[in-house]
């Protein structure tokens, strides 16, 4: 089943005095339930801007946007469709509302119009999900970076979405909130079976994706497993990308006349294909 | 050091005042006020004393911590006790007439009345204050604002303020002392020459705070939409503040303290 569907995307902001200049050109997404996909680009690359095309925030200029068989173009859908498609922002601190962690995470449930006990499950459930129900009691500003935007998460979740939009939700966090974030997002998809769409500028992040949509000047310019993807090397770096260093290093040597496979991700699949090379 | 901020002056305790419902503490909070000033006899004050002390003992905040209130408006009690022991005529002998100086036992009696008046009022709402968390309070004032909706009064809306203001004292604090820090790496100087120079040395730390805190607000505002975020209509609480017995009891004690005032 399709969850996230987009026909022919263009996108052109209010305040653009240029006709022809659109910060998405032509984007054609067919996004499946229960898959994990990754849009990797750098700055200005558009990839912001469509996360919140996505969620409703924006809406097309040209083109369709569909999530789970609704237009978000059709504003009596809007909420149901905020519903659906859940976001989580870069900064962490900018999006908490209350002042103590379960309120916050209650304010989906409580702007839904839920009964009192089953947004009180929610929340429980949602900060289990998390691991962050030890916490429940305490202020946000007492939370570390990535624990913070882990609550931002729970938050999401007990609006119960289909899908998650995450919108480098790693960018201003350090190695170890930034380790923190990801395994709770992989933990989503794996385990509660959640569409992730993961937008972000860190390549490692991307290796285990089901798919990777790179952007570059709001269209998309590749699209594939994680494996096709980072064995464009010269490609990516043409548009200012990195590929992971695994994957560099394979590539060099590769280039260097070595039996080396351009396609290795992880440090395992280099070391056993370095072990066997006579 | 910033980071242990706390808002208001909440002292934390499981005691039977803690445990009341905010809008009965709001209510009788209230009540308490019109009280001192209903009162004009020794009697009567001594009335509330015993009232106020009694809800002190119950809350088991220490005493020392009630006072604490008391400190920035020091200078007014004491402003307005010799203000009142000087000025205040009477008709019968005056008890010093040295110069311009005269006291009558009326001004005495006055300034005493109005300084315990003051120092009451302060004891008493801190103790709202103290045992009532700002999330408590904020609920307590949405519930009680509810039925001035009808002429147009936007209770969830200023409540829904005061919650955001809560959250963000904290991260504003913690983003002025980060730019603080960056001038003062950049040589800025915020401590010496005089009220002018210090002034201006401000601007650039009020610039980009003021710039940031749009910036956020912006975002925030972002992010509550997506959350479906929608004002007041429809929608519903976690947490439904609820009347105990412990209130009705404690509504009773009110009552029959107010009656006592009035008796008096």
């Amino acid at each position: 089943m399709i969850m996230i569907k987009t026909e022919n995307l263009f996108f052109r902001y209010g305040d653009e005095k240029d006709e022809d200049k659109f910060a998405l050109r032509d984007i054609n997404l067919h996004i499946k339930e229960g898959e994990f996909v990754v849009i990797i680009g750098h700055n200005g690359s558009g990839k912001s801007t469509l996360s919140k095309l996505l969620n409703g925030i924006y809406f097309p200029t040209q083109g369709k946007i569909i999530i789970d068989h609704m237009d978000t173009s059709d504003e009596s859908l809007i909420w149901e469709i905020r519903k659906t498609a859940g976001m989580v922002f870069q900064n962490p601190d900018n999006q908490l509302v209350a002042t103590i962690v379960e309120e916050d995470v209650a304010f989906g449930p409580e702007n839904l119009g839920l009964p009192s006990a089953e947004i009180r499950k929610r929340v429980d459930e949602a900060l289990e999900v998390v691991k962050m129900e030890d916490y429940k009691r305490k202020p946000p500003h007492h939370l570390s970076g990535g624990q913070k935007q882990r609550v931002a998460i729970a938050g999401i979740l007990a609006m119960k979405p289909k899908c998650i939009i995450f919108d480098e939700p790693t960018a201003m966090l350090d190695p170890s909130g930034r380790k923190e974030v990801i395994q709770t997002i992989h933990h989503l998809n794996k385990t509660e079976k959640m569409t992730i769409v993961h937008i972000t500028h860190f390549m490692d992040e991307a290796v285990n994706a089901d798919r990777i949509l790179v952007m570059d000047e709001g269209e998309i310019v590749l699209e594939g497993t994680p494996k096709e993807v980072f064995s464009k090397v010269e490609e990516l770096r043409k548009i200012g990308l990195d590929v992971p260093q695994v994957t560099l290093l394979s590539h060099e040597l590769a280039k260097q006349g070595f039996e080396v496979s351009s396609q290795n991700l992880t440090v395992e699949e280099l070391v056993n294909e370095l072990c066997q090379l006579k | 050091m910033l980071r242990d901020i706390t808002i208001g002056q909440y002292y934390t305790e499981n005691s039977v005042i803690h445990k009341m419902d905010p809008r009965f503490k709001i209510i009788a909070s209230m009540l308490y006020l019109v009280s001192l000033f209903l009162v004009n006899q020794i009697v009567a004050y001594v009335a509330v004393i015993i009232f106020i002390g009694t809800v002190i003992k119950l809350s088991k905040v220490p005493l020392g911590f009630v006072m604490r209130g008391l400190k920035p408006i020091l200078m007014l009690i004491v402003f307005a006790f010799t203000i009142n022991i000087f000025l205040t005529p009477g008709q019968g002998a005056p008890l010093v007439d040295i110069g311009f100086i005269t006291i009558y036992p009326e001004g005495v009696e006055r300034a005493f009345f109005m300084a315990i008046r003051l120092v009451l009022l302060i004891v008493g709402t801190s103790l709202l204050t103290l045992t009532t968390s700002p999330i408590e309070l904020t609920d307590g004032i949405e519930y009680l604002l509810n039925p001035f909706k009808k002429i147009g009064l936007p209770a969830h809306e200023l409540a829904m303020m005061m919650t955001i203001a809560l959250r963000f004292i904290p991260t504003l604090l913690e983003e002025t002392d980060k730019i603080m820090k960056a001038q003062m790496a950049r040589g800025a100087d915020f401590e010496s020459g005089n009220i002018m120079n210090r002034a201006k040395a401000l601007i650039p730390l009020l610039v980009p705070l003021f710039i940031s805190a749009f910036r956020r607000a912006d975002e925030l505002a972002m992010a509550m939409e997506a959350r479906c975020y929608r004002g007041g209509e429809g929608r519903t609480r976690m947490k439904v503040l609820k009347y105990s017995r412990l209130d009705v009891l404690g509504g009773v004690v009110v009552v029959l303290y107010m009656a006592v005032c009035v008796v008096l």
